[in-house]
């Protein structure tokens, strides 16, 4: 999963299979960290208060 | 007593008609979770497995609610990148039944390795050379996206709305869930089909061996054409049912038959691609092997022509003519019809996949190997259903799954 992982190599399996697994997750943690540090922006800023979803 | 939480114009059953539901279906659980238990504790030898059966009823449950619960990223990509709007009256229930099928899925795989404290293994210590990495990857990550999709239904809950924090949460959520939903899709695309590509790449067994392009059999493709095609078929199926019960219209005609009509023209696809796969098999790969297409359906007690027949014509070819056409969708006992075969079709394909895979004899000294799961195991596959029930309860009383059934309901 690591580099740092003992059986690591850095070769075409382990960068597709290892790249495509931490761009999903990178993905992911940098849109909630988007929703979660405008949510906390928003909230101190007392910003947003009238949006409604759908 | 919980009135404060059921979301506002909408009625819901009393709490002690709820709690007795709730109780009936936990009743269910633990049985299940008995059943798990037994499992962890006492180890596989609770099973029915054996050298024959590495994968047996967990692993077809496991694809199969896995298919199902493609209706989250097909009527996602539907709605957020193709831009069909109608969809998003019944998304929210597409995705909590997706988040049920895929932490289903989870749940399962955690029993059936055998020593869950050792699951995290399978990321740690990735073997880059197997299909089944891709499909452990994706499916956890999907399960992350499909939280992510899930959790803005629960901010909206009335009580937990009213947080400022957890309400202008729940709205950037919403603004940015095109990316989830997009990156949902991508996940799918290749878990579906890695789940596939297992069967295909099995050279040494002809039963479900298939030529393909570079590392990919067809199998890959056919398992996310037909997830694609059959899961929305259940997100209509769980909201009819859903309706059934609650004695409501929880969406309009018009989305369901939309749903319907993407869903017929999927699986008339599919069906077009499997029914060329399986001649080019029958016709050239299979005897390439040294085996006949009866080979795979004679001398057995249990797989006979039939199981090829009621997977392609009965439950594939009559649903998509039903789905495809507009008299078929209108017609209400026509679309149960439909969308109960193409269900029942996606499982049907998937229990060839796993278990006939396992059944057929590939040497000539081997008879064919049956099998009957353990009472843990059946426990362990109902379990899913029990918390699948409770999840969908609890979701519907205390959240607006369905932004149209006040409109429908005007008299509550």
């Amino acid at each position: 999963m690591f580099p740092f992982c003992f059986e690591w190599m850095w070769d075409m399996s382990h960068m597709v299979f290892m790249g495509g697994l931490w761009y999903a997750l990178t993905i992911i943690g940098l849109g909630m960290t988007y929703c979660i540090g405008k949510a906390f922006y928003d909230t101190f800023m007392d910003k947003g208060k009238e949006d409604h979803h759908h | 007593m919980d009135s404060a939480l059921i979301p506002k114009g909408v009625k819901r059953c009393p709490t002690w008609q709820f709690a007795l539901w709730i109780g009936a279906a936990g009743a269910v659980l633990l049985w299940g979770v008995i059943a798990m238990l037994l499992i962890w504790f006492k180890g596989l030898n609770q099973t029915n497995m054996n050298d024959s059966y590495g994968f047996a009823l967990w692993i077809w449950a496991d694809l199969a609610v896995i298919a199902l619960g493609g209706g989250a990223f097909f009527t996602g990509f539907l709605r957020y990148i193709v831009g069909k709007d109608e969809l998003k009256n019944i998304i929210n229930y597409a995705v909590l039944i997706g988040f049920i099928c895929y932490s289903s899925a989870l749940l399962i795989l955690a029993i059936d390795i055998g020593q869950p404290l050792r699951g995290w293994f399978i990321f740690w210590h990735a073997n880059v050379h197997s299909m089944l990495t891709e499909v452990a990857f994706c499916l956890t990550c999907y399960f992350g996206v499909l939280t992510i999709e899930y959790v803005p239904l629960i901010l909206e809950n009335r009580q937990i709305d009213k947080v400022p924090f957890f309400h202008r949460l729940g709205h950037n959520m919403h603004e940015i869930m095109a990316v989830f939903a997009a990156t949902g899709a991508f996940l799918s695309f290749f878990h579906q089909g890695s789940l596939g590509g297992v069967s295909g790449v099995l050279f040494g067994r002809p039963f479900a061996f298939r030529e393909g392009i570079f590392i990919w059999p067809w199998t890959f493709f056919l398992f996310t054409w037909s997830a694609a095609a059959c899961g929305p078929c259940f997100t209509i199926l769980i909201t009819k049912i859903t309706e059934k019960i609650t004695g409501k219209k929880l969406v309009k005609q018009n989305v369901i038959e939309l749903l319907a009509k993407i869903s017929g023209w999927m699986i008339g696809t599919y069906i077009i691609a499997k029914i060329i796969d399986t001649w080019y098999w029958a016709k050239v790969t299979a005897p390439a092997a040294g085996f006949n297409l009866m080979d795979f359906y004679s001398n057995n007690p249990f797989y006979g022509i039939w199981i090829l027949i009621l997977e392609i014509v009965i439950c594939g070819v009559v649903p998509a003519l039903i789905l495809i056409t507009e008299k078929g969708r209108k017609s209400s006992a026509m679309l149960m019809t439909a969308i109960i075969l193409a269900v029942l079709g996606a499982c049907v394909n998937r229990w060839v996949m796993v278990l006939q895979v396992m059944a057929v004899p590939v040497l000539t000294f081997e008879n064919w190997a049956m099998y009957y799961p353990s009472w843990q195991e059946v426990a362990t596959t109902i379990l899913p259903v029990a918390y699948g029930v409770i999840l969908i309860s609890l979701s519907y009383r205390y959240l607006p799954v369905f932004p149209q059934e006040q409109e429908l309901n005007p008299e509550t």
